[in-house]
C-alpha cells in the first residue's frame, strides 16, 4: 500500500455461514484503501458477492445467515450488536446486478434516500437530485422526464439511476455487486467510466466477473478462489506477476 | 457414432393424432365454460332487463303480491353491509399479509397464520353467518347489517390476506434488498416500497374479495336478515339487502310480478360484480403494461 493511502475497511478472520451451517467464507482478511476502486474477482460461487454482502450486512434480511469475525470501517466494528444498520448502510451504498428503480418517477426514485435520511428544503432536495444524477452522468439523458416512471429508462439507464440513488444517500462507501452483468456493453462502458469518475469521492468495491473490466477500473484486486481471499495486490501486480498459481490461471484463462 | 436407423423412428403420425385430439378438447372445454356463462347471463339478461326502470331502483321492496316492488332499500343496504364489511375485514387482512410476506416468511407463527387463514377459506359461507348468530346477534338482541358485515368480514379476510400475501412475494428480493441497502427500515421497505410495488394486485385481490361477499346469501340470512324498510340503523334491526331479495322473491312469493322483480335484482348483481371483475382486468392490465 503507498504512503498517501488510508484504509477504510479493515477485514479479519470473518467467516459466513449459510442457513444450515454450510460455510461459504473461510478466514477472509484484507485492507480496503480508502478512495481508491478494488475490484473482487473470482469463479461463480466463491464467495465475491457474499463477502460484500458483509459490509452492509444486508445478508441478515435472510433467516439463518451468520457472519463472525471483524469488519472495521474507519476503525469500528459494524459486526457489533450495537451498529446501528440503517446508519450503516447509509454510510454504505450498494448497487446491485439487476437495476432496481423503485416503482415511481426517476426524480423521487433520487430523492428517496435524501428525503429518508435529511431534513431537506424542496428547492434543496431538486437541487442535488440534479447533482446527484449529474454524478451518475444521467443528467442529460432524463432531465426532461424527471416524472416519468424511473421503470421506463433503458436497462443502463436504470442502473446509472441506482447509482444516482446510492449516491443521493450521501455514502462514503459504494458497494458494487458485478453491476454491468445485466446490462449491454455500450451502457457497460458508460458504468465503468462513471465508476473512474466516483473513486474521487467514494471508496469504491467491485465485485466482476469480467477480467478485463477489473484491470480497466480497478487499482487494487482481490481474488477469490472456495471462499478464501487467495491474493490481494495492487491490480497491475495480480494481472502481470501474481504470486499464487491459482490466481495466474484464473487470470489466464484457465478455469473459472 | 452411427445414425439411428429409421426403424427406430417413432410414428409420426400418432404424434400427430394426439396433439390434435388435445387440441380439439381444450377448446372443446373452453366452448363449454363459456357458453354455460354466456347462457347466465342470457337468462339473466332476458328475465331481468325487463323490469329495470327509475322506480324499480328508487322504490323499496314490497310485501309479496304489492305493486311497483323496488330494490332501493336492498341496494342501499346491500352498499352499506358490504362497505362495512370492507372497513373490517380489509385492514387486519392486508397487514397480516404484509406480515406474511415480509416478516413471518418459514416461521412458525406465519405457517400457523397461513394454515388458519386456509382453513378459513374453505370454510362454507353459512358457518360464518351461523357462528355470528351465535356470538352477535344473540347477544345484540337481534338482527343487523353490522352483523352482516361481521360475517362478510370473516369471509374477505382469508381471501384479501392470501391475495395480498402472493402478490408482496412475486415482489423480487432485490427490490427489498436496494431499499433496505438505502437505509430503509424493514416496516418501511415493506410498506413504502414493496407494497407500492406490488398495488396494483393489492387493489386487484381487494375487489374480488368485495365481489365475492357482495352475492353472500347464506351469511345475511342469519345476520341481516331482510327487512321491507329503507334501513334506517346499521346496528339494530333486520336489514334490507340484495341477495336475501332475490331469495325471497323468487322462492317465497308466489307472485309473478315478484319473480321478475327477483330476475331484475338478480341482474343487478350480475351487473355489479362484472364490473368489479373487469374494474380488477383494467387496474391489473394498467400494473403490467402503463409503465
Amino acid at each position: 500500500m503507498d504512503a498517501d493511502e488510508t484504509i477504510k475497511i479493515s477485514v479479519r478472520n470473518l467467516n459466513f455461514y449459510y442457513a444450515g451451517g454450510h460455510q461459504a467464507l473461510f478466514g477472509n482478511s484484507i485492507d480496503i484503501p480508502a478512495h481508491r476502486i478494488t475490484a473482487v474477482i473470482g469463479p461463480s460461487g466463491c464467495g465475491k458477492s457474499t463477502h460484500l454482502r458483509v459490509y452492509n450486512r444486508i445478508f441478515e434480511l435472510y433467516r439463518g445467515q451468520r457472519a463472525e469475525g471483524e469488519v472495521r470501517i474507519d476503525g469500528k466494528n459494524i459486526l457489533d450488536r450495537d451498529v446501528d444498520v440503517l446508519e450503516l448502510r447509509r454510510k454504505v451504498g450498494m448497487i446491485f446486478q439487476k437495476p432496481t428503480p423503485f416503482p415511481m418517477s426517476v426524480f423521487d426514485n433520487v430523492a428517496y434516500p435524501m428525503r429518508l435520511h435529511f431534513k431537506l428544503s424542496k428547492s434543496e432536495i431538486a437541487d442535488r437530485v440534479e447533482y446527484a444524477l449529474r454524478g451518475a452522468s444521467l443528467w442529460d439523458e432524463v432531465k426532461d422526464k424527471l416524472k416519468k416512471s424511473g421503470l421506463a429508462l433503458s436497462g443502463g439507464q436504470q442502473q446509472r439511476l441506482c447509482i444516482a440513488r446510492a449516491i443521493a444517500a450521501e455514502p462514503e462507501i459504494l458497494l458494487m455487486d458485478e453491476p454491468t452483468s445485466a446490462v449491454d456493453p455500450v451502457a457497460t462502458l458508460k458504468i465503468e467510466d462513471l465508476v473512474l469518475q466516483l473513486r474521487d469521492k467514494f471508496t469504491v468495491v467491485i465485485v466482476t466477473h469480467n477480467m478485463q473490466q477489473a484491470s480497466r477500473i480497478s487499482d487494487y484486486t482481490a481474488f477469490f478462489y472456495k471462499g478464501e481471499i487467495v491474493e490481494f495486490d495492487k491490480t497491475e501486480t495480480i494481472f502481470t506477476n501474481p504470486s499464487h498459481k491459482k490466481t495466474e490461471e484464473y487470470i489466464t484463462g484457465r478455469f473459472g | 457414432m452411427t445414425t439411428i436407423p429409421l426403424n427406430k423412428r417413432r410414428g409420426l403420425f400418432r404424434r400427430k393424432l394426439v396433439d390434435r385430439i388435445v387440441g380439439v378438447l381444450s377448446v372443446a372445454a373452453l366452448v363449454l365454460a363459456i357458453g354455460g356463462m354466456a347462457w347466465i347471463l342470457w337468462t339473466v339478461f332476458a328475465r331481468g332487463a325487463s323490469v329495470l326502470s327509475w322506480e324499480f331502483f328508487v322504490n323499496p321492496s314490497k310485501p309479496y303480491g304489492a305493486l311497483n316492488a323496488g330494490i332501493g332499500n336492498a341496494l342501499l343496504g346491500t352498499v352499506a353491509i358490504t362497505l362495512g364489511a370492507a372497513a373490517m375485514g380489509i385492514p387486519p387482512a392486508i397487514l397480516a399479509g404484509i406480515y406474511l410476506a415480509e416478516f413471518g416468511k418459514g416461521t412458525k407463527l406465519g405457517n400457523a397464520i397461513r394454515f388458519a387463514a386456509n382453513v378459513m377459506m374453505g370454510m362454507p359461507s353459512v358457518v360464518a353467518g351461523l357462528f355470528v348468530y351465535a356470538v352477535l346477534v344473540i347477544p345484540m338482541g337481534g338482527f343487523s347489517g353490522f352483523a352482516g358485515s361481521v360475517a362478510l368480514a370473516f369471509l374477505m379476510f382469508p381471501v384479501v390476506l392470501r391475495t395480498t400475501e402472493d402478490m408482496l412475494l412475486m415482489v423480487p428480493d432485490s427490490l427489498r434488498e436496494s431499499a433496505l441497502a438505502l437505509g430503509c427500515s424493514r416496516a418501511r421497505t415493506a410498506l413504502r416500497i414493496i407494497c407500492r410495488s406490488a398495488r396494483g394486485g393489492l387493489v386487484t385481490g381487494i375487489l374480488l374479495a368485495i365481489a365475492r361477499v357482495s352475492g353472500e346469501t347464506a351469511p345475511l340470512l342469519f345476520t341481516a336478515l331482510w327487512s321491507d324498510a329503507w334501513p334506517k340503523n346499521y346496528f339494530t334491526g333486520p336489514t334490507a339487502n340484495l341477495p336475501v331479495l332475490i331469495t325471497e322473491y323468487a322462492t317465497n312469493s308466489p307472485f309473478e310480478e315478484q319473480h321478475a322483480a327477483g330476475w331484475g335484482a338478480s341482474l343487478v348483481v350480475t351487473l355489479l360484480v362484472l364490473a368489479l371483475n373487469i374494474s380488477c382486468r383494467i387496474i391489473f392490465k394498467e400494473k403490467h403494461h402503463g409503465r
